[in-house]
């Protein structure tokens, strides 16, 4: 077994892991951080396809390693500004849930 | 003058521009720098598409002179164009419309909720413009976040329970969708070598890293675009929104996950998914009509009634992948009707849930129980509210009319006469949760309404001239459009 197929059933163990998460977990919290891990899975998946040199035969290709740090720096964004809804959820209402299906007023 | 491709690139930089621009003039300034984006962003759409129709050729522009595969370039076809026009007039009417609620006159305390707005809403701008242009599929991913991450503050605006609640839903749907996107991304780039949509075309093949790569983000895509059964999270969150974001949310943001699946399946990857896949797609998107329509008749407040409506259009839109995927003159109607379904709901549902806003402002609630008698007393708003219901429900002549006959007549056409009937009888169910407002409405109650509030006159022109755009679509040729088809021949005679 190569490094580069080692590393990428890694990266889909944390894929599955955080796709199970993200979809059988109720609590907001422990989505957000279920989808972290399936992102953290899906860098990994671009490290080892930047391993294989895929765009020119090279050792190694740069292009996915840019991609990654654009990646980090979205997810990052988005788990801090879902984490402040969630704070801002708790302040208002006391839980961390999300039970209710609908608003009860609109206007 | 500026050299056509340049245009591109001002089209993103310029509504970006604007959102730092309004953070530095703070809450009183940043309603005039909205206003000089929104002139200067309707300029720019209205250069780039008329560079299209004069020349007939897509416009494409090189960032920094660095080509693909290792660089980035932003193309312009027709679809472009049309995107670009419909955001820049729906903007356009969503930023007059706002004024009067988000002002800060002098001598008042600032709030936050005004500066909030108009940063965001020339970050959806900045979002919206960059999904329309982007010519890779990384380029379309940040585009998509950052259409994201300015939408989901737009819907808890207000800081009540409900919305920050329905706000925290939407950002989880909406990030499970993204990341489901940037793994099909990473897996297409490991079997190319490239994200740029022009390559991709040439280089894919139906193998299994297609398939996951595509599935995996056209799941995504779903859910972002609320397509049943990925919907649950919308009603809550555009029913909840202030009517300006709600218009906004419902008639573009929606849209830009929709276009990116365009991309990728007729663009990126023409001819991979195969006629399964896409009778799958529509079939989806048929139970998003009848699902959508069927809630919306239920619902007992306008709002929800209107998002729900909203679940159902963009229904309509996923006929598309059946009825467009391969070359031929009933194709290329499907491929018109099905971008002039996207366009015309934009400007109808935009135009309807302002009219929905002013009817909440003015009676202090939007109970449709309450509604009797109602156009006597908001006559210009209910004849606006009925304008862009015609478009809905696809009477003549409307957008949504023009949209609709092409789908069933290039549904027919190809021999997929089953799409027909689901047109047909989505229309039904459109007039039917229509007419269940605007009956009680017209035909006035025993007592006349008593409103709280008075609705100034601007505003309801607003309104009513939205409305008219979306009946003034409907003046289309029913044939397929010359200016959609720029770019788009071309590329499939490349690939090919």
């Amino acid at each position: 077994m190569t490094p580069a197929t080692l590393y990428g059933l890694c990266s889909a163990v944390l894929v599955g892991a955080g796709l199970y998460g993200a979809l059988v977990n109720p609590q907001p919290l422990r989505k957000i951080l279920a989808l972290n891990l399936l992102g953290s899975g899906t860098f990994l998946l671009f490290g080892v396809i930047a391993r294989r040199g895929a765009a020119a035969g090279l050792g190694g290709d740069p292009v996915p390693q840019a991609m990654v740090i654009t990646g980090i720096v979205v997810a990052f964004s988005a788990t801090a500004l879902a984490v402040a809804l969630l704070l801002r959820v708790y302040q208002e209402t006391g839980r961390t849930t999300l039970e209710q299906p609908a608003p009860k007023d609109v206007v | 003058m500026i050299a056509p491709a340049a245009l591109l690139v001002l089209a993103i930089i310029l509504p970006a521009a604007g959102v730092v621009l309004a953070l530095a003039a703070g809450g009183r300034g940043a309603e005039r720098v909205a206003m000089a984006v929104i002139a200067g962003g309707a300029a720019i759409a209205l250069a780039i598409a008329g560079t299209l129709w004069s020349t007939g050729a897509p416009l494409s522009y090189i960032i920094g002179g660095w080509a693909p595969p290792l660089g980035i370039a932003l193309r312009a076809d027709g679809l472009s164009a049309f995107m670009l026009l419909t955001s820049a007039l729906v903007i356009g009417a969503i930023g007059l419309f706002a004024r009067a609620t988000y002002v800060q006159p002098a001598g008042t305390p600032e709030r936050r909720a005004p500066l909030v707005f108009w940063i965001m809403l020339m970050g959806v701008w900045t979002g919206l413009n960059a999904v329309w242009l982007a010519g890779d599929l990384f380029s379309l991913y940040v585009a998509l976040e950052l259409l994201t991450f300015s939408a989901v503050p737009l819907v808890s605006l207000e800081g009540k329970p409900e919305t920050l609640a329905a706000a925290l839903r939407y950002m989880l749907f909406a990030l499970i969708g993204s990341i489901l996107y940037l793994l099909g991304c990473a897996l297409l780039y490991g079997g190319y070598g490239t994200l740029d949509i022009v390559l991709l075309s040439r280089l894919a093949r139906p193998e299994p890293v297609v398939f996951v790569a595509l599935a995996l983000m056209t799941a995504g895509l779903a859910a972002k675009t609320a397509l049943f059964p990925l919907h649950l999270w919308l009603p809550p969150a555009h029913a909840g929104a202030p009517a300006a974001a709600s218009a906004l949310l419902s008639a573009l943001v929606v849209k830009g996950s929709f276009i990116l699946m365009v991309r990728l399946w007729f663009d990126s990857l023409p001819g991979i998914a195969g006629d399964g896949a896409a009778q799958f797609m529509a079939a989806l998107g048929s139970a998003a009509i009848i699902v959508g329509s069927v809630l919306a008749l239920r619902q007992e407040r306008l709002k929800l009634m209107i998002a729900y409506s909203t679940v159902a259009q963009i229904g309509y839109l996923f006929f598309l992948f059946p009825l467009a995927g391969a070359a031929g003159d009933w194709e290329r109607l499907a491929w018109t009707g099905g971008i002039m379904q996207l366009v015309a709901h934009a400007v109808a549902k935009a135009a309807m849930f302002m009219a929905a806003g002013l009817i909440g402002e003015a009676l202090g609630h939007d109970r449709i129980a309450g509604f009797a008698g109602l156009g006597r007393a908001l006559p210009v708003v209910m004849f606006a509210f009925g304008l862009a219901g015609m478009s809905l429900m696809g009477l003549p002549p409307s957008g949504g009319f023009v949209a609709k006959a092409m789908l069933l007549t290039a549904s027919i056409g190809e021999g997929q006469w089953w799409w027909a009937v689901v047109i047909m009888i989505g229309g039904l169910l459109a007039a039917g949760y229509m007419f269940r407002v605007l009956t009680p409405a017209l035909a006035g109650g025993a007592a006349p309404v008593i409103l709280a509030a008075r609705i100034s006159r601007p505003r309801q022109a607003i309104v009513l001239g939205l409305a008219i755009c979306a009946l003034l679509l409907g003046l289309m040729p029913l044939r397929p459009s010359a200016l959609l088809e720029v770019g788009r021949t071309t590329q499939a005679a490349e690939v090919r």
